[in-house]
């Protein structure tokens, strides 16, 4: 909403400049979002001037040499416009005045005649679209030498407001000024409707038009029309058009320039029909035929559906309600009767019909805030006072007036001692209703209590106590008045949840790899699926789809997070990274069966109702390209033993045993993958490298990679519950053994056998080579572990050890192995 | 034989001092010590000398003895020493090259980093902290924080709504069973699911789980249908703050947000608080922090406009204010009685902290996962 300033210090005036105005409002709850200006940068140099004689240049046909009495005396002003004549009121700038746009001017030689000034154009002030001819003033009794300033805004301030969607009333010039009134306390000038224009006209409105709304009255809870004859269309005046270009408007004609002036003074959009153009003067407000079409006024056709609302005349729409007018009634300068609409619709309506036409006006942007009815009448009363003043038209007696009407204002009671409970700042009962008067509350108080009667303008923002207790706080000047404390509550607790600090450790594991962490998008494209070669019965299939996608890139939302790694990673390589290692800890969503666990990061969240959508939290890595070679030697390729080595890291952190199983995944080498258990084998994800196709997919040279559920990674760990083991009193016996085993035994299975042979007593084996060759035999392979015994009571004796090595031996032989000596 | 000894001796000692490797001086330990030294087969021979002679003899070989040990000992320490040292002097490596790589330190991304800042400054202030699902039904979204049907968040053009196929029966049953809480929802099945737009839908979600007292932040991933651009993502970051109890005022929210911002901002920093508009809250507030470029004062040192600030002295933080009752009217069998209850919430974009944090120009670095921007976060 763009404020002129002038314009609104007609109604109220504090003695602040712009600026302060910006900030007092900004700080009571209208922020603005710029001071601009319009016209000239300052009035100085602009005068009314008498034309006295027009004669024509000497040395060039198009110009006229003028004596104009500017109240100094009268100058000289070669003037190029074909319109001017002898007698004229015309605006003048002097040499010294700075024309919008920011030329100064000076006096100046044309084609050799001394021009000492200039007259003005609409265009050249800025305050109209003709450029073709000076702009004359109409004689109102304005001497030669007056101020231009004291009969249109030559140069202006205007504020630029955000008005939030709660408050239609600072859609308003005279809504702002109540508002600064209110701030400021500088008195209000009475509101524009409260005189309303001499009905001189014959008969009854409702001789000459009638209206018949056949929507539920939700949908046009209120229409009103008044009808004016001997309408003579002409030009507005300038200070008319001075004020709405300074506002954003473009003047088209005094009846068309009326409505819009009302509208931005009252925040009642309106609409005038050449009633003429309206057969029998009948409207009908109906809803739309589902594909009925229509042409606006900025000429396009517009298809409707069955929910918009129209106003219609006999022969089919007119405009589209509180949205736009139509072509075919519109006020022409052959009109000579109107008919002035001004209406109420309703809000949710006006907003989704134009936003199903996107098409949004200045009236679309009011009626949507929900405007109530008895803004109607105020903006009939502007606008008539303004059609028989400017259009010398006739208002003909009677209002029509259709729907609910008025209803009842609103009275809502405050408790004064509720301010100060809710606000923290002592307020008494009279600031309270000094506030609310200034606001335009009908205030009567008892006690400490007050029944607020709310203005219409206020209706839809203001319904509860909270909302005036709103009013009177934001008065209050917070930014200075308000203390800061903190809530006194005593039971109060902050830590993070042992989960919550587990999923810290496991990411800060992945960091501490040299791992960096990406956020991926969660939204992506279905062929993700393909992508990864997930066959047609995968469950990680079922995607989430968007029903609204901004594109179809982002129209699913990701299963896991494989694939913004793997996106990442190619982008890096692509912009001339040599590899990658990222990883990324978010959530996945899951289609298909919802299988939570418990907590937040299992999918379980706090609520009666559960989450619509399954969507556990993952961690994931990736290992891609090759690291620079250092002259200190090189690291080489991630491998299925790197990537391993990395989720034996995370797990260390977390203090969860590893264990692992050949597994596949389609997405991964299937020699080199495998599924990650937890003690009870519970599969939470897998590690591998990457299938060659799925790596080429993404024009990656290859790479290793991990993802998992964290939430049962979390819970199986020990950090914080680990018991002390004593290791220190009874010293370990350590050993050595090479076993010999057929080649697809996996080294897991020798490891469990061992252990289980060596019994308690044997508290690890790690495997610490491999070895395959002649001296184990074709289709054998030799794994070297090491062994520890210990027994946490005594020093184990040897003979104790041999027998456990006797164990060993025998269990080994069960799965074709044996020692080697 | 007593003289031959000191012969011994005095031949030994100068050599021994004359040694000059670890191996010549072992040499010598032969020669003069050795099985087959003389002085040792003097010694070994001893019980063969006449009576008299013995205790001479012997003392006085063993006596020397034990003084060319010691000082072959000595000796050998010196040559070790001088050994080792030039030994050291030809170890010599270029000690410019660089060094051996050491292990890469990864990086947290700054949306993480600057998630846990606020999650521990939170804590400190004594919030807990939640997180909420990222699909939301209509009922925690919207209804529940008092928006109105028809309200232009709800619209198709704001918000991602999950496509109703993709919807299990019993989610969508549980999320019809919320709608019906509030007296029955004409909203269309293919509504009822979003991306939830702000991480407000806790506020309910943690009024339903536990009653007041209530303190928490909820920081998490939000959704809206913009365009993508520099200062737009469909996909962002916000934290949530909601404290809830019998007694908590907007001047408590003042006094919140300002230890908040001095905990990510630095001490001396203010909060400024504006009244604003939101559904969910009344009064509403945006709230700013003083500058910390410009110290508040709008002006570098040299006199020009701060760029961060604009030469406002204030920065645009986010949204926040009282918990309207409305919303508490939603959860009152919980509690949380609007006549008796009431508390503030507010609510920022971690993406805008760490921008404003860090300097970084556009949002769309933070999706991009350019190695070279994430590793300049340590």
């Amino acid at each position: 909403m763009k404020v002129p300033v002038s314009w609104l210090r007609s109604y109220c005036d504090p003695d602040w400049d712009a600026e302060e105005l910006a900030e007092q409002l900004a700080m009571t709850g209208t922020e603005v979002e710029r001071v601009g200006s319009a016209g000239a940068p300052s009035p100085e140099g602009f005068v009314v001037g008498r034309v006295k004689s027009v004669a024509a240049h000497p040395d060039a046909d198009r110009l006229s040499v003028c004596e104009v009495d500017t109240g100094d005396g009268e100058r000289t002003i070669v003037c190029g416009a074909p319109n001017v004549a002898a007698g004229q009121l015309v605006p003048v700038a002097l040499p010294g005045a700075v024309l919008p746009g920011g030329m100064k001017l000076k006096k100046a030689k044309l084609r050799g005649v001394e021009s000492d000034g200039m007259i003005l154009s609409e265009a050249e002030l800025e305050i109209g679209d003709d450029a073709g001819g000076i702009a004359v003033l109409g004689e109102n009794g304005a001497a030669p030498g007056t101020p231009l300033a004291d009969l249109l805004a030559v140069s202006d301030e205007v504020l630029e407001l955000e008005v939030t969607s709660n408050r239609s009333d600072c859609l308003a010039i005279y809504g702002v000024a109540r508002e600064v009134h209110a701030i400021s306390e500088a008195p209000l000038a009475p509101a524009p409707w409260e005189r309303d224009a001499e009905a001189a006209g014959e008969g009854d409105a409702s001789d000459h038009a009638s209206v018949s709304i056949e929507t539920p009255t939700e949908l046009c809870p209120r229409f009103t029309a008044r009808v004016f004859t001997d309408v003579e269309i002409g030009p507005s005046p300038l200070w008319l058009k001075a004020r709405l270009m300074a506002a954003g408007q473009r003047p088209i004609n005094n009846v068309v320039d009326i409505t819009n002036y009302v509208m931005l003074l009252t925040g009642q959009p309106l609409h005038a029909f050449d009633l003429d153009e309206v057969p029998g003067g009948e409207l009908i407000i109906r809803t739309a035929k589902q594909g009925e079409r229509m042409t606006t006024l900025d000429d396009v056709e517009r298809t409707f559906d069955a929910d918009a609302v129209l106003v219609c005349d006999r022969e089919g729409p007119s405009g589209v309600a509180g949205i736009m007018g139509g072509q075919r009634s519109e006020v022409s300068e052959t009109t000579t009767r109107v008919l002035l609409e001004v209406a109420t619709w309703n809000g949710v309506n006006i907003l989704r019909t134009s936003r199903m036409l996107a098409l949004r006006s200045e009236a679309s942007a009011r009626f949507e805030k929900q405007l109530h009815p008895a803004l109607t009448m105020r903006a009939q009363r502007v606008a008539s006072q303004l059609m028989v003043e400017l259009c010398g038209a006739k208002l003909v007696p009677g209002t029509i007036d259709e729907g609910a009407g008025e209803p009842e204002p609103r009275v809502v009671r405050l408790r004064v001692p509720r301010v100060e409970r809710l606000v923290g700042l002592a307020t008494d009962a009279e600031t309270c209703e000094a506030r609310l008067e200034r606001l335009g509350f009908g205030v009567e108080r008892e006690g400490e209590e007050i029944s607020a009667t709310v203005p219409p303008e206020r209706d839809a923002d203001v319904t509860r106590e909270v909302d005036l207790i709103e009013e009177v706080a934001r008065l209050a000047h917070l930014e200075t008045a308000l203390p800061s404390t903190l809530p006194a509550t005593r039971e109060r607790v902050g830590r993070l949840t042992p989960e919550q600090l587990l999923r810290r450790e496991a990411e800060d594991a992945l960091r501490g790899l040299g791992a960096d962490e990406i956020v991926g998008w969660s939204l992506t494209d279905p062929g993700i699926a393909d992508r990864l070669r997930l066959p047609q019965d995968d469950p990680r299939r079922v995607l989430i789809e968007i029903g609204n996608p901004l594109s179809a890139d982002q129209s699913v939302l990701r299963p896991v997070l494989l694939g913004g790694l793997l996106d990442a990673a190619r982008l890096n390589l692509a912009r001339g990274g040599s590899h990658a290692v990222l990883f990324e800890s978010g959530h996945v969503h899951r289609g298909g069966e919802a299988k939570p666990r418990p907590g937040a990061l299992g999918g379980s969240f706090s609520g009666e109702h559960g989450a619509p959508v399954w969507e556990p939290h993952h961690l994931a890595y990736l290992a891609t390209g090759t690291p620079p070679q250092s002259w200190a030697g090189s690291t080489g390729e991630p491998d299925y033993f790197g990537a391993k080595s990395a989720v034996e890291t995370l797990f260390g952190r977390l203090g969860v045993p590893l264990e692992v199983e050949a597994a596949e995944q389609p997405f991964l080498h299937p020699g080199r993958t495998a599924r990650l258990l937890l003690p009870g084998e519970d599969e939470i994800g897998w590690v591998g490298e990457l299938h060659p196709l799925v790596a080429r997919q993404w024009d990656l040279p290859g790479g290793v990679a991990f993802e998992l559920a964290l939430a049962p990674l979390l819970d199986a760990s020990r950090v914080g519950r680990e018991a002390y083991e004593d290791v220190t009193s009874f010293p370990a016996a350590n050993q050595d053994i090479a076993v010999v085993v057929p080649e697809d035994v996996p080294a897991s299975r020798v490891r469990e056998v061992v252990l289980e042979g060596g019994g308690e007593l044997l508290v690890a084996a790690e495997v610490f080579d491999l070895y395959a060759g002649e001296q184990v035999g074709e289709g054998n392979k030799s794994l070297a572990l090491r062994l520890s015994f210990r027994a946490p009571d005594r020093t184990l004796t040897d003979e104790e050890v041999s027998g456990r090595r006797a164990a060993i031996t025998s269990a080994l032989a069960e799965i074709g192995g044996s020692l080697r000596e | 034989m007593v003289e031959r000894i000191a012969q011994i001796s005095d031949e030994a000692t100068e050599q021994i001092g004359k040694a000059a490797s670890s191996d010549e001086l072992e040499q010598l330990r032969v020669r003069f010590l050795g099985r087959k030294a003389e002085l040792t087969t003097i010694l070994r021979g001893i019980s063969e000398l006449p009576a008299d002679e013995r205790g001479p003899v012997g003392k006085a070989g063993n006596e020397v003895r034990q003084r060319l040990e010691g000082l072959i000992e000595t000796r050998a320490a010196e040559l070790d020493a001088s050994e080792l040292s030039s030994r050291l002097a030809e170890d010599r490596v270029d000690i410019t090259l660089p060094g051996a790589p050491p292990p890469r330190i990864g990086h947290l991304h700054l949306i993480t980093r600057t998630r846990r800042r606020i999650e521990d400054v939170m804590v400190g202030l004594g919030y807990r902290i939640l997180e909420g699902p990222e699909v939301e039904i209509d009922y925690y979204n919207f209804t529940a924080l008092n928006h109105p049907p028809g309200h232009p968040a709800r619209m198709e053009q704001d918000t991602f709504y999950v496509a109703p196929g993709s919807i299990t029966r019993a989610a969508l049953e549980s999320a019809r069973d919320a709608a019906g809480a509030d007296g029955g929802s004409e909203t269309p099945d293919e509504e009822l699911v979003m991306l939830r737009t702000h991480t407000s839908p806790m506020q309910v979600r943690a009024m339903e789980a536990a009653e007041p007292p209530l303190f928490i932040a909820v920081p998490g991933k939000c959704y809206r249908r913009d365009t993508i651009d520099a200062t737009h993502l469909p996909m962002f970051h916000q934290v949530e703050g909601l404290a809830v109890a019998e007694d908590i005022t907007l001047a408590d929210l003042q006094g919140t947000l300002r230890e908040m911002l001095r905990g990510l901002f630095g001490p001396g920093r203010e909060a400024r608080m504006r009244p604003h508009f939101f559904p969910f809250t009344e009064p509403s507030v945006e709230f700013d922090v003083s500058c910390f470029r410009c110290d508040s004062t709008g002006r570098l040192d040299d006199g020009s406009r701060c760029p961060l600030c604009k030469g406002i002295g204030w920065i645009e933080v986010g949204g926040a204010g009282m918990v309207d009752p409305n919303v508490f009217g939603f959860v009152a069998d919980n509690g949380y009685d609007p006549e008796r209850i009431q508390g503030f919430a507010f609510g920022f974009g971690i993406e805008r902290m760490a921008m404003l944090l860090h300097g970084l120009p556009d949002l769309r670095l933070f999706v991009e996962n350019d190695v070279r921007v994430l590793e300049q976060f340590a």
